[in-house]
């Protein structure tokens, strides 16, 4: 599906709306541009901010340094929002994050059935899935369901648990560490720690996944 | 409220979408709304939960609307301008400025957004009252049907789970959006599965909350 039809609508449809919404926001900023509300140049600075500085990176040198230091996997433990805030990673959207750690017996996985609460500061903005209607509503119902969407199966016989953030709380799921990765560098742990696996809807990757990925020419998804 | 909003348990929305991208935007104008509603936040004219409470009382079939999260944020955004008179009506249906604007507010800076970002805003509130529950205490979810803005989901009101973590003292948002702060305790509350959806819920499967004490009797 292309950009435009992510709807599903017929074609024309979705443009004429587009085209119309587009138009809508226009309006909108200009008019409050003109009223002197917003300025330009800070909402350059917000995008550039939350596009370009502030990303799923920071998360995965989190939990890459958990990984390696168990010291520093006690504390993120028993106190995520200094843990993370000790790496520079502090501020809106995860004022009090708490960090989840995956074992072989529980699974954590992350939604806001109410809206899109998401730890910004260690994850960025959130993914369009993960603000979707489909995501909010099953995942707390049918998480096995909706995680084998993901390419995730889990035994039976693991708990699911299911964080559903209704308050200024924010949450990190740590994943398990991967096999054949000892004596790696954070470095090259970092790597692995794809985003959605800070979210719980998959495991970090494999070495073989990475390696894969690399010799397939492509990036490491959902990073 | 039991608005649309409240979305835990639904069925028939379908697949997960864009599962694998494009995000967190599909187009330009998506940016803009997200860019302008942070920097209408820094008016100072709204809190969090004043903005929630706004789009909880978007109508269904707009909050269902194709265009998805971003295209509410917009409409959410027109009806703040007009409710905080930033704007007549026709200034936002035309888009053509033709009154003077609402005095005493300045434009948030770009110097600002750094600081905005890096320092955030704790909903954590000193209180002299002391925690009711701790941690390991059975407690059932009330069930209540506020009209106004809860964080309370329907899913899970009149259900029995256990207080997990002690989060500390918070705004309270069912009054904060009255613009009453009213700290509250808040807990993490674990549900099983078979509490909320009954004995065909899926196998393993719990549910953790985050509850305001008003949310709660002990079970």
């Amino acid at each position: 599906m292309t950009e435009d039809d992510h709807t599903g609508q017929d074609h024309d449809h979705d443009h004429s709306h587009l085209t119309e919404t587009e138009s809508r926001v226009r309006a909108l900023e200009s008019l409050l541009t003109e009223k002197g509300y917003i300025d330009p140049k800070t909402l350059e600075t917000i995008l550039q901010t939350y596009e370009e500085q502030i990303g799923p990176r920071n998360g995965a040198k989190v939990v890459a340094r958990a990984w390696s230091d168990p010291s520093f996997m006690e504390w993120l433990l028993r106190d995520a929002t200094a843990a993370i805030a000790s790496m520079g990673y502090t501020g809106r959207q995860g004022e009090h994050i708490v960090a989840l750690a995956n074992t072989s017996r529980v699974h954590n996985v992350v939604v806001c059935t109410l809206c899109s609460c998401y730890p910004w500061p260690v994850l960025g903005l959130p993914p369009s899935w993960y603000k979707s209607s489909a995501y909010r509503a099953r995942v707390v119902i049918e998480p096995r369901k909706v995680l084998a969407e993901f390419g995730l199966t889990l035994p039976d016989d693991m708990t699911i648990r299911v964080w559903d953030s209704t308050s200024e709380m924010r949450y990190i799921v740590v994943p398990m560490r991967p096999a054949g990765t000892d004596g790696w560098s954070a470095q090259d742990l970092e790597k692995l720690v794809i985003r959605d696996s800070m979210v719980g809807v998959r495991q970090a990757l494999t070495p073989a996944d990475a390696s894969a990925a690399r010799a397939a020419g492509k990036g490491v998804r959902h990073v | 409220m039991n608005g649309i909003h409240d979305m835990g348990g639904m069925h028939g929305f379908g697949a997960i979408p864009d599962i694998d991208g494009p995000e967190p935007f599909h187009h330009d104008w998506e940016r803009h709304v997200f860019a302008m509603n942070v920097a209408l936040g820094g008016l100072g004219l709204w809190n969090i939960d004043m903005t929630r409470a706004e789009m909880e009382t978007t109508a269904p079939e707009d909050y269902l609307a194709p265009g998805g999260y971003f295209y509410r944020f917009l409409l959410r955004m027109e009806r703040q301008a007009l409710k905080y008179e930033l704007a007549s009506p026709e200034e936002i249906s035309s888009g053509v400025v033709s009154q003077p604007p609402r005095s005493g507010l300045s434009a948030m800076k770009p110097e600002q957004i750094a600081v905005m970002a890096a320092k955030g805003s704790s909903s954590m509130r000193p209180t002299e009252n002391e925690p009711r529950f701790k941690v390991g205490d059975r407690v059932r979810a009330r069930r209540i049907n506020p009209e106004t803005h809860t964080r309370l989901p329907r899913y899970v009101r009149g259900c029995e789970g256990v207080i997990t973590r002690v989060q500390g003292s918070h705004v309270y948002p069912d009054d904060s959006c009255h613009g009453d702060e009213n700290p509250q305790w808040l807990y993490a509350v674990r549900f099983a599965g078979t509490e909320i959806w009954g004995k065909n819920a899926e196998a393993g499967l719990e549910v953790v909350i985050d509850a305001f004490e008003p949310y709660l009797d002990p079970a």
